[in-house]
This record gives structure tokens, sequence and C-alpha cells, in this order.
């Protein structure tokens, strides 16, 4: 009997490491790909014959310096880099007093209001992008970053303001009460003991807001046409793709650069980060 | 210990009665507080009683400030404090949920209110080490809310109203998370505390055990008023309505109908004859339909016989007691004139004795 249960076991936890490894093949897949693509020569990649997987002639930095030298990458990390974060700061600015608000001071009213906020939130840029144009050409931003920074927020506001809510709403309201007796106003009990405790909820708002930043398209391409004022996410794909000829080690390394320090962050918070979307999740 | 005592009654430490005036609170069209006249006297633990939804919460919320009464003056030490936040009305308040600050020590929820007022750190410490031996959590300022339990929390919330020595305690239900057996004993630790620091405590529970053993005074509450206020003799003995009579006791207070007005005894002044053959006593035919043994008490249901009506009511009588009584049989039982109660039978206010023959024939 012993034996039996012992191999049971072995077969349970060999099924459990299958199926981690087998989660951690699929995540980390993309970047082992674009990591080797950015290093091999464009012969071994396009070579049929040749594992995909492997070297198969000696690794390159071409790619990468095509990308620095022929283009304006840097630049446009700079851009994207500048605009993320002051799309990050006007986010919590208003994001986070208008979700405690609604958790907090209107009542019934709140919860409304807060699913009509974030119902704006389902409204594509693809339509938007039309009528947004003439707003960046009536406050002359057109090709300035500046309009990047007014219109993110439209995106990143609502579905923050949303996410807080939910994040203030756990909260009980007795810890704000204690904290006014305590002798805080109620701006000192939020910064003291609100705000604190709501942390993931915070850091899960700024990446939130990151992440959307670096990858959005529409917006980005239809307002701006200067190359230097480019960011990421037009810049490679318009300077690396001519036609029908993609320079893909460089495309490659371009997303790679671009990827890494998100990922690198979302790792080191990761719990923090389940605990942001679950309590968003079920309130 | 012996040095904290000390330091409890060292000049500085401020006293004061806290008043409400005539205070309402709206909530809508409910009227959860509805004009409310009530006044501690210094030193003084009183107790709002009540079942949920009769204001009493929302009642110490606005002596606390957390609430903004609709119309009426809370005074706190003799001045009007309605327009004060708070934090300015030198109060301490222990809430039901404790409301510990999660992601703070025990020692920084201590701190937390000596910080407020931009105390030096050393001072801080020694005041947080005073108020910790005060309740014996000493070894416990090291760890957070989550690894504490219910008893332990109470104590760090008590830990945390005492350290600013504020000159009214404001207590909403502070037992009602401890499991039976530890909300005696915390019960005895909270009374012996508040008796040797002799701030004013405002104390509120639907517990009526709770209330009798440590109010000073009771403010029995419904639908946002108080019925009566009174030590806790006066309300159980002297009940001033048929609420409070029904409130009061377990179980309550029997209540007959007369020709014009109420009759009112206790189950435990209901007594056999045969046991207790008293003079200037009612004697009243009994019919046990049902028996309850509850140990230290036997528990008779049944419906009185004629001339009274055939209503039900309840005896108790102590263990001592030994007479023989079944279910099915009927007993004279008598009450001692003293222990009836009159009560008008619109309003339900207490009204003057008068002979019982008058009232059943």
């Amino acid at each position: 009997m012993a034996t039996l249960y012992r191999v049971k076991r072995w077969l349970a936890d060999g099924a459990h490491f299958g199926i981690v490894a087998a989660f951690t093949i699929f995540a980390a897949f993309p970047f082992y790909w674009m990591l080797i693509t950015t290093f091999k020569r464009t012969t071994d990649l396009m070579n049929r014959t040749h594992n995909p997987f492997l070297f198969h002639e000696p690794p390159t930095l071409e790619h990468l310096r095509v990308l620095f030298y022929d283009t304006l990458y840097g630049r446009w990390l700079a851009n994207t880099a500048l605009v993320g974060v002051l799309v990050v700061v006007i986010t919590l600015v208003l994001a986070v007093p208008a979700g405690y608000a609604l958790a907090r001071l209107t009542g019934r009213w709140g919860e409304q209001l807060g699913i009509g906020i974030f119902l704006t939130y389902l409204v594509p840029p693809t339509l938007l992008f039309i009528p947004l144009s003439r707003v960046v050409v009536g406050l002359g931003l057109q090709d300035s970053l500046w309009s990047l920074v007014l219109v993110y927020p439209s995106f990143t506001v609502p579905f923050s303001t949303w996410l807080l809510m939910g994040f203030f709403k756990a909260i009980p309201s007795d810890l704000e009460d204690a904290a006014m007796i305590d002798g805080y106003s109620r701006l000192g009990a939020f910064a003291k003991i609100v705000m604190p405790i709501s942390i993931a909820g915070i850091l899960t708002v700024v990446i939130f807001s990151f992440t959307l930043v670096m990858q959005e398209f529409v917006y980005a391409l239809t307002f701006i046409s200067p190359v230097s004022q480019y960011t990421v996410s037009v810049g490679v794909p318009t300077f690396l793709v001519h036609g029908d000829v993609y320079f893909w080690g460089s495309l490659m390394a371009g997303c790679f650069i671009a990827s890494v320090p998100i990922a690198v962050v979302y790792n080191f918070f990761v719990d923090r980060f389940i605990a942001g979307f679950t309590v968003g999740a079920v309130k | 210990m012996v040095g904290g005592a000390g330091r409890l009654h060292r000049n500085g430490w401020r006293m004061a009665t806290v008043e409400a005036r005539d205070i309402r609170k709206s909530f809508g069209t409910v009227r959860a507080v509805d004009g409310v006249d009530l006044s501690t006297k210094e030193g003084e633990f009183l107790v709002l009683l009540g079942s949920s939804g009769c204001g009493k919460t929302t009642l110490l919320r606005m002596i606390a400030g957390l609430e903004k009464p609709t119309s009426g003056d809370v005074l706190i030490g003799g001045q009007v404090v309605n327009d004060l936040p708070p934090r300015a009305r030198k109060i301490a308040m222990v809430f039901q949920s404790y409301a510990l600050y999660p992601h703070m020590t025990v020692f920084k929820n201590i701190a937390f209110p000596l910080k407020a007022q931009g105390m030096r750190a050393d001072a801080v410490r020694q005041r947080v080490e005073w108020a910790a031996a005060l309740f014996g959590i000493e070894l416990l300022l090291h760890r957070k809310p989550r690894q504490l339990s219910g008893g332990e929390r109470q104590r760090v919330a008590l830990a945390r109203a005492v350290v600013r020595e504020p000159a009214v305690f404001l207590l909403d239900e502070p037992l009602s998370n401890l499991d039976a057996k530890l909300r005696a004993s915390a019960r005895d630790e909270l009374q012996q505390f508040q008796r040797r620091i002799g701030t004013t405590t405002i104390y509120v529970t639907h517990d009526q055990v709770e209330a009798m053993g440590l109010g000073d005074r009771i403010a029995v509450m419904q639908h946002g008023r108080v019925r009566q206020i009174g030590t806790p003799m006066e309300v159980y003995d002297e009940p001033a309505d048929t609420f409070v009579a029904a409130f009061l006791g377990s179980p309550p207070m029997n209540l007959i109908e007369g020709k014009d007005c109420l009759v009112g005894f206790r189950p435990e002044h209901f007594l056999p004859k045969e046991a207790f053959p008293m003079t200037e006593a009612a004697s009243v035919p009994f019919r046990v339909t049902r028996l309850e043994y509850l140990g230290a008490d036997r528990l008779l249901y049944g419906v009185l016989e004629r001339p009274f009506p055939e209503q039900k009511v309840i005896a108790k009588l102590p263990s001592t007691v030994t007479t023989s009584i079944r279910q099915g049989e009927t007993h004279e039982f008598v009450v001692k004139e003293k222990d009836l109660k009159f009560f008008d039978r619109d309003t339900g206010s207490r009204s003057a004795p008068r002979p019982l023959s008058t009232q059943f024939a």
C-alpha cells in the first residue's frame, strides 16, 4: 500500500511540475524568440534547413547597429518614456480622487457613475481618433508629443478610476473614522491610511497605464508625422518594414528592449498585482 | 502597571461631561435619531442600550463628530462642539470592528494618535509602552493586527484609545466580536479599567447583560428616542413603559391586559403559593403547559385561569424552589403587590398602582 501511495505522489508531483514547466515555456518563449532573432544573421534566420531555435552561423550585432544608428530608436524610447510617465502622473492625479469619491462620498449614485465612467473606456480609439484629431488640431498640438499626453488619459483615467474604486470600497470606512478621531482630517486619513493600504491598486494603475501608452498605435500614428516625435510602437513598424521586406532582427531587438523593463517590474510586484486584479474583480 | 496608575491621575488628565440637546438625525425619510436629550455625569459609565436600528450607534457617531446632526447640539465639557471635527473633540473611540490599521504594527497603531499630535519619538515610545503595559500587550508590539487573536485586537484598540488620555471614551459594541467566555472576562477588565482611570465613558450595546453589568446608568433606546434613563436597578425594577419592561429581563416581563390598564410582573416574581405563602400578594391560578429545566432555574410556560384572561405568562423558579410542578397541572401562584407594575393601555407608559380586583372580575 505504502509503495502505491508513494508512486501516486510521484505522479502527482510530476504532473504538477509538468504543468508549471509548460506554462513557463509558454510565457518565456516570446522573449527567447526575440532574443535569438536579435543576434542571428539574416542568412541564418532565413535558411529553412536550419533549426530555428539554435545558432548555425556566429551571432551578430548588425541588427542592433541598424536599430540604433540607422533609425531614431533611442529617441523613440525616450519619447515613449516621457509620454508614459506624464500620462501615469495625470492618471493618478485624476483617478485617485475620483475613485475615492465614487467609493465613499456619493452614496447610491457612486456605483452607477462608476459603471458609466467604465463604459467610456469601451469606446474604441478607431472611432474616437477622427473627432479627437480635430480637437488636437484646434489646440495646435498636432505633430507634438503633447497631443498624446492629452489624449491617452481619455482611456487610462476611466479604467483606473473604476479599478481604484473597487480598492477603496474594500477598505472599511471604520479605518478612516478611527484616523479622523485619532487626529487627522479626512484628507490626512486618506493619505495616512487609505493610500498605504491600497498601494497594490495604485501600482496596478501605474503599470497598466504605462503599458497601454507603450502599445498604443492609432493615436500615435494619426496625430504625429515628424519622425523625431514618434513613439516606439509607431517608429519600429514604420522604419523596419519596407514594403514586404521585414528587418526581423532589428524588429525583434526593438520589441525586446522595450518589453524587458516592463516584464521585470511586473515580475517584481507580481503578488501585489494579483491582489490588485482580484480585488477589482469581485469588488 | 504600578507606575502607570500614578500617571493616570496626574495633572492634566482631562475629564468632561457629554451632553446631547434635542439632537436629531435623518437619513432621507428615516429618522435615525429623533430628539434625544442626554447628559452624562463626570466620570460616569453610561450605556446606550437598544436593539439594532434603534439609533444608538448614530447617536454615538454624532457625539464623536463622524455624523453631522440634522438639528440639535452636542456639548463636550460644557462647550458646543457641533462645528468641531472629530480630532478636535478630545475623544477616543473603540469600534466594533476595532478598526486597527492593518498595514501598521501594534506599536505604530498605538502610537498613531500621538504622532498625529506631533509628539517627539522618545515621548511616543514611553507612552506607547505605558498603554501596552496597562492592557498586558507589551509582547505584541511588533506584530501586525492580522497576527492577533480577537481578544488581543480588542486590547490593542483600547490601548490606542487610552494612549492620548482623552476626555471622553466612546465604545461601540467593543465586546461583540469576542466569544462568550472571553466576553465575560473582558467585561470585568473593562469595568475595572474605567473605574481606575475615571474617564467619562459612553458605551453602546444591544446586550442587556453587558448594559446591566457595566453601566452606572443605562439609556434604553427605541426608534431613535430614549425611552428611559436610569441606574440598572431603576430601569429593571421601575420600567418607565412597556417597551423597557419587555426589553429588559430574560424572559421579559409578563404583561396582562386588564380592564383599563396593563398589569406587568417579572417571571422571577411569579412564584408558587405552596412555597411562598405570602400576605399582601395577589393570588393567581396558573396552568403550566410546558417546562424547561435550565439547571440554575426552571422556566414554566403556561396560561392564567379565571378570573384572569387566558393569557400566556412565564414563571422563572430558581432551582432552590423544589415544589413539584408537572405539565398540565394548575397551581396557585402569587405575586407581591409591590412587584405588580401598571401601564397605560394606550400609551404604554407607567401609571398608578390600583387594586387587581378592579381589573379582573
